[in-house]
């Protein structure tokens, strides 16, 4: 088919709220080709989900047209619908029911003829491998295998096109891995053409091609390749022998001619505003002045992230409160502030957290990392007292949570998983009700609230409902909340899922700030490259810990003849497959 | 006991439910809007009820009991039926609740000194305006009875019963049933609004949130109720200008026994739903269990059949309905003009009652934190 | 070969009957209510009363008052508690001790003798106003018994100028059971058409399940029918059981035809489905919908329905309102048929009504529920 598979000229959608008109889309045009996969891409607020709404006519737009395979949407939704695959960010499985039920009722709906059903359901379910779990609940399934589940049902009757928003949010890397396959396998196999939106950068770069929104315009389209081409010669890995990466991170992000500092390995990657030769970057001061050993400052080659941040990332997003933190390397407090003694929690005849044991030192971030499923969130419920244990000890700052006494809370700060604050309050009340929660009053609790909108950028939305807040914005108020009574000790469950990387990065940097700090930190992730922001971390299989360490420690086990230079996710991905091999827990 | 949190979760607890204009909505028109409406519907007084009337004797008796029958407010001739087939399509179709035969020679009956016969046909598919117009109807009779023998110097054994009601002295069933609506309305809203309260807020993840804050149990459970007592006060208190103003139903007793009464009757139905939040998973449960408790409680509370008619298991099952006492004390104020002496027996169950559901849902809370 | 818009509709029914068996809520809602309510209303409530408490004061005791005395003592309506003073039996009145005071004054057996006016004063605690006609009518029942039984004794007969026989037809024993039942059936009815429905549409757009749905070929009105044939198989089966409860259990008799009494109900279900699902598209939230359905469908079918209150007691404008309230229609139908029979004047118009408002809401629901997210 030569034609295009998708084709918007000049869209535009407005909404309304509170009597402000918002223009979510703003004279938007672009084509997609037959048979390619295509990247949305773009920060939280940019209009993504609009976009696909609007492509499967869930929405009107204000103006401009729409075609998908050559049909309007706008006058014809029903013959679209019937030529598409649309896959919400909550795809809606219904949790009360069955793979087998919800697939049955989706093919009912997709009118797939009965004798061709069997064949594509055993078809679908061995390409996910969900085949041994038809009779399980969805409600009952990991969220990778809900996405897995849902990209099924949207595929029972191969779409022309496929939508999919964010299906990628929450899930691990080994199934993010499985459902990549799945997707080129159809675009190989079928020829079908799939426009997707992630907050994956590296997703982004396995796409054909790219539509980078931002504010509800277009702001540019190709191949990832080309759109990071220009930034050739602006990127370099730096490391400075014994100084940590997290402090080499924050000074170097600080520094005049750098755009952006991401941690990588054991050192930072850096994008500098112009093209400088490796030999003309001059490290600031406090980093060359000490007796620190060699710096070794590399090119390395542009990737799409790369071209997203300099394209979208204005310089100093965050104004730094303090200088520059004390270069110390080793924590001066070696006391555990959080141990865990054989954990144990069952439900029922299942093991979700089996024996496991660690210990959080003070002022450290302490990654707990896993597959969905692995027992991650609910250890992390008993540890913050929200779950009682089977059995096992748990004792954070000297206290079991669940029995403590309340006053022993305010020393903690949580942050759920699923975005957990009121939805139908706005901001400031959100702020205001959780800091009078943790006791916080008059004077003290005025200015935390000025500190959490300025720090948080959250001006803009203060009288907006959080509900309606993009997901980024959503993520920072979570994180303000949990900050706003100064806890000793943060909970952080998987903070990044689905947030775009300039979110990211923010929250890192004000994660990293709290660690140097003193405040201790244990966060859960299945972003495998923020695993290098952690001191140690665990990662947990099946409810028992199948390895800990140093980040450098888990690389170092997966390095071998064919990977000289595993990274996070290789090493991840090495331990389960090993572990899988020899069907027991290895190191301890 | 930290007051500053509690009133804060009272606070954010009062956003929730008054930010959303369509909860919003629901929580404040609809309460007032029913208390007219039913006010004036919910009344066991027959008034202007069509009747017919047979009358096969066309005498002079006869004429003035017709004549007596329309003077009354209570009942409404609207057909004159001329033959006995008549009957049975008029009632059959409701389109009379009675019809009063007057027997042939109903007039020389009573002229001779003995009784004129009268046949009343009822619709007995409602069996309660039945036996109301019945009871209408024989009253009437003696009245007729009374002015007939004194306009015809008859003498006999002249007694009459002369009746007097107290509290309600026209026997107005308004004046019942209105006080009565006030007792439901504020529960319905209390039960849901608390009800919801946590099932709402698990189902949103927020419970957890909530629970990892220095909040102690009790704490929550406080800041929880206090809305539902808050909103409930001043829904019965803008209801009972409603009653005093507009229906006209007099306050006889001391405000502040009654306003006890509420705050203690409050207290309870808030106890019982959050109880209900807590056993509840999701908004649903919560919704149906609300109602499960619900219409049990306005059934068996006197509200609209006397408890005294109940079987006696039944009526032992009232004793843990908070509304039963509810009822009384509204009622008692209102029109016996009671003060807290006489009601002190209706306020220590309803305490009985706050107190253990309260403490319940505290257990609730704390056990069931997954 | 079966149609592609076959298809789809079966695949809605066989989902939501999943659903249906999977939560217990909606079973609970659809067999266990109504027993309940049944129950509650078949023998927990009556407005027949016996045993009323009634206080009995003789200033001055003698054979006569003695004799009276006994013929309440001998009433099955009435439990006697006698007062030495009026002071007393007062007392137990604020007290609630009592119901209702008789009392003989102290001339009362002379004058009665005398043929004079005995006075003999009845004081009935007024609150309850239609038990106070209740009892009001009870004592006059035994007083004219007891005056009648004097008089002859006396050699005197008693002059009653009109002499009422009642004739009730359809509930000779005014028995309150046979006119509640049929009303209780009607409330079921609302609650599992209006309020589970509305509670069960609104989930599937809070959980977002709604928007996988709109993307599929999924036509609207297949999408309508789907959601209502569950309901309404879930609903005529709780009609069922509460009719075979209503017969066999509470003995109401059934004099109209079965048939009739299952088109008219499969009508009203319609009708009360329709509501509901009205109400989620309007409100969308779980929170809203259930307050709606409870006020909109639950309260005026216990109040403006007719079942509880004699509508045409009420004033023009409420009789007015009731117009509108679907449930009117079905308590009338259904009182006719459970007692009177087959009534076509009765029948006809009332289905009428409710096939206007099916229609109605059929239209408006189609209107407002459209494949769109705004």
């Amino acid at each position: 088919m030569s034609d295009a598979a998708l084709k918007l000229s000049s869209v535009s959608k407005l909404f309304e709220s509170h009597g402000r008109v918002i223009k979510a889309l703003d004279d938007v045009s672009f084509e997609i080709q037959a048979g390619k996969v295509t990247g949305l891409i773009g920060p939280d607020g940019a209009g993504k989900t609009t976009l696909m709404r609007l492509i499967s006519g869930l929405l009107v737009p204000a103006s401009g047209a729409i075609e998908v395979v050559g049909i309007d949407v706008i006058s014809d939704p029903l013959a679209v619908q019937s030529q598409l695959g649309y896959m919400p960010q909550r795809f809606g499985l219904y949790d009360d029911l069955t793979v087998q039920q919800n697939l049955d009722l989706y093919a009912d709906l997709q009118n797939i003829a009965y004798k061709d059903r069997q064949p594509r359901f055993d078809q679908l379910m061995n390409m996910t491998g969900m085949s041994p779990f038809t009779k399980r609940l969805a409600g009952n399934l990991s969220g990778g295998m809900k996405q897995k589940l849902g990209l099924a049902c949207t595929l029972l009757r191969s779409p022309k096109l496929l939508i999919l928003d964010e299906p990628t949010v929450g899930v691990d890397p080994v199934s993010r891995r499985e459902l990549w396959e799945i997707i080129y396998q159809q675009v190989s196999q079928v020829g079908m053409s799939v426009l997707l939106s992630t907050a994956y950068m590296d997703e982004a770069e396995r796409c054909d091609e790219v539509v980078l929104l931002h504010e509800g315009k277009l702001l540019m389209q190709g191949k990832p390749k080309d759109l990071s081409q220009p930034l050739s010669g602006r990127t370099f890995h730096i490391s400075v022998e014994g100084v940590r990466h997290r402090t080499l991170q924050q000074v170097l992000s600080n520094a005049p001619d750098v755009l952006d500092a991401l941690i990588e390995g054991e050192g930072v990657r850096v994008v500098m505003e112009q093209v400088v030769d490796a030999k003309a970057i001059v490290l600031p001061q406090v980093l060359t002045q000490e007796t620190h050993g060699t710096v070794s400052i590399d090119p390395v080659k542009p990737r799409f992230e790369d071209a997203f941040i300099a394209r979208l990332k204005t310089k100093s997003t965050i104004t730094q409160q303090t200088t520059i933190a004390p270069l110390s390397v080793s924590s001066s407090a070696d006391k555990a502030v959080i141990s865990v003694d054989n954990l144990t929690r069952t439900f029922g005849e299942f093991i979700a957290v089996n024996k496991i044991s660690f210990n959080v030192k003070k002022g450290e971030v302490f990654g707990l990392l896993g597959a969905n499923g692995a027992g991650k969130s609910t250890a992390f419920r008993m540890l913050c007292g929200l779950l009682p244990v089977s059995s096992g000890k748990v004792s954070v700052a000297g206290l079991d949570l669940r029995v403590a006494a309340a006053d022993a809370r305010r020393r903690i700060g949580y942050m759920a998983q699923k975005f957990s604050l009121y939805s139908d309050l706005s901001v400031t009340q959100n702020l205001n009700f959780f800091s009078s929660a943790y006791g916080l009053s008059g004077k003290q609790q005025k200015q935390r609230l000025a500190w959490a909108i300025t720090t948080f950028e959250l001006e803009n939305y203060k009288n907006t409902n959080a509900g309606n807040l993009p997901l980024g914005y959503k993520q920072r108020l979570s994180f303000a909340a949990a900050l706003m009574h100064e806890p000793e000790i943060l909970f952080l469950d998987e903070p990044t899922s689905g947030v775009d990387p300039l979110a990211r990065r923010e929250f890192w940097e004000r994660t990293n700030h709290l660690a140097e700090m003193g405040v201790t930190i244990l966060v859960t992730t299945h972003f495998m490259d923020e695993a290098n922001y952690c001191d140690h971390l665990v990662i947990m299989e099946a409810g028992r810990i199948l390895a800990a360490g140093t980040p450098l420690d888990m690389k170092n086990l997966a390095r071998n003849d064919e990977q000289p230079d595993p990274s996070m996710e290789d090493a991840f991905i090495y331990l389960l497959n090993s572990n899988d091999q020899k069907h027991q827990a290895v190191i301890a | 006991m930290n007051i500053a949190q509690i009133i804060a979760l009272a606070k954010k607890e009062f956003l929730a439910l008054l930010r959303d204009s369509r909860s919003r909505m629901v929580l404040i028109a609809p309460p007032i809007f029913q208390m007219l409406i039913f006010g004036f519907a919910a009344s066991y007084d027959i008034n202007n009820v069509p009747i017919a009337v047979y009358n096969q004797d066309q005498g002079v008796a006869s004429r003035e009991y017709i004549s007596k029958l329309n003077g009354s407010p209570n009942f409404e001739i609207t057909t004159i039926i001329a033959k006995n087939a008549e009957i049975a399509p008029l009632i059959n179709n409701r389109e009379v609740l009675l019809v009063v035969n007057i027997e042939p020679n109903f007039s020389d009956h009573i002229a001779q000194g003995s009784s004129g016969g009268i046949q009343v046909i009822l619709d007995g598919r409602n069996s309660n305006t039945a036996s109301i117009a019945m009871n209408y109807l024989a009253t009437l009779s003696i009245a007729f009875n009374q002015k007939w023998n004194e306009d015809h110097g008859i003498t006999g054994t002249n007694v009459a019963l002369s009746g007097r009601y107290w509290f309600n002295e026209n026997l107005q069933s308004r004046w019942f049933i209105i006080p009565g609506i006030l007792g439901m309305l504020i529960l319905v809203v209390t039960l849901l609004v608390t009800a919801l309260s946590v099932a709402r807020e698990r189902e949103a993840g927020t419970f957890d949130q909530l629970l990892v804050t220095p909040m102690r149990p009790v704490e929550i459970l406080i800041g929880k109720a206090i809305p539902g007592i808050v909103v409930g006060i001043i829904e019965a208190t803008i209801i009972l200008v409603v009653i005093v103003q507009l229906f006209e139903i007099p306050l006889r007793g001391d405000i502040g026994a009654l306003y006890l009464g509420i705050v203690l009757f409050l207290l309870s139905a808030t106890g019982v739903g959050l109880m209900i939040s807590a056993i509840s998973v999701t908004q649903q449960q919560a919704i149906l269990g609300a109602f499960l408790f619900l219409v049990p409680a306005v059934i068996l509370s006197g509200f609209s059949t006397p408890i005294a008619n109940m079987p006696e298991v039944i009526q032992w099952l009232t004793y843990l309905n908070p509304l039963r006492y509810f009822l009384i004390i509204v009622r008692g104020v209102f029109l016996e003009g009671n003060s807290y002496g006489l009601l002190i027996d209706q306020y220590w169950p309803m305490l009985i009652i706050s107190i253990v559901s309260l403490m319940f849902s505290g257990w609730l809370f704390k056990h069931r934190m997954y | 070969m079966i149609s592609p818009s076959n298809m789809r509709l079966w695949g809605i029914i066989r989902k939501e009957a999943w659903q249906i068996v999977r939560d217990p809520s909606s079973i609970a809602i659809a067999f266990v209510m109504p027993v309940v309510l049944l129950y509650l209303f078949g023998y927990g409530i009556s407005l027949n009363a016996k045993d009323i408490p009634l206080g009995l004061v003789a200033d001055k005791p003698d054979l006569i008052t003695q004799s009276l005395q006994g013929s309440f003592e001998r009433s099955e309506f009435f439990n006697l508690m006698t007062f030495n003073s009026i002071q007393e039996a007062q007392l137990a009145v604020d007290e609630r001790l009592i119901d209702g005071i008789v009392w003989m004054r102290s001339n009362f057996s002379s004058n009665l003798q005398a043929g004079l006016d005995a006075p003999i004063n009845i004081i009935i605690n007024g609150v309850d106003s239609n038990q106070a006609n209740i009892t009001n009518g009870y004592i006059q029942g035994v007083w004219q018994a007891w005056l009648t039984h004097f008089a002859e004794s006396k050699g005197v007969e008693l002059s009653q100028t009109v002499q009422i026989k009642q004739r009730v037809w359809f509930n000779a024993a005014l028995s309150s059971r046979m006119y509640l039942v049929p009303g209780v059936i009607v409330i079921i009815m609302t609650i599992i058409g209006s309020l589970l429905t509305a509670m069960v549409v609104a989930r599937e757009w809070e959980r977002g399940t709604m928007e996988a749905l709109m993307v599929t070929p999924l036509r609207m009105k297949e999408m309508l029918v789907g959601k209502l044939i569950p309901y309404f198989i879930l609903g005529m089966a709780s009609m069922f059981l509460s009719l075979a409860l209503a017969v066999w259990q509470f003995e109401v008799p059934l004099r109209g035809s079965f048939w009739i009494v299952i088109v008219t109900s499969a009508l009203f279900m319609l009708v009360s489905l329709m509501i509901g699902l009205l109400i989620s598209i309007v409100s969308k939230n779980q929170f809203v919908a259930g307050q709606l359905a409870i006020i909109i469908t639950f309260l005026p079918a216990f109040i403006l329905s007719g079942f509880l209150f004699d509508i045409n007691s009420m004033p023009t404008a409420i009789q007015a309102v009731t117009l509108i309230v679907p449930s009117r229609y079905f308590v009338s139908l259904l009182q006719t048929l459970f007692l009177a029979g087959d009534v076509w004047p009765v029948i006809i118009p009332n289905s009428l009504v409710l096939l206007a408002m099916l229609i109605f809401f059929y239209v408006i629901v189609l209107r407002k529920f459209k494949k769109r997210l705004e």
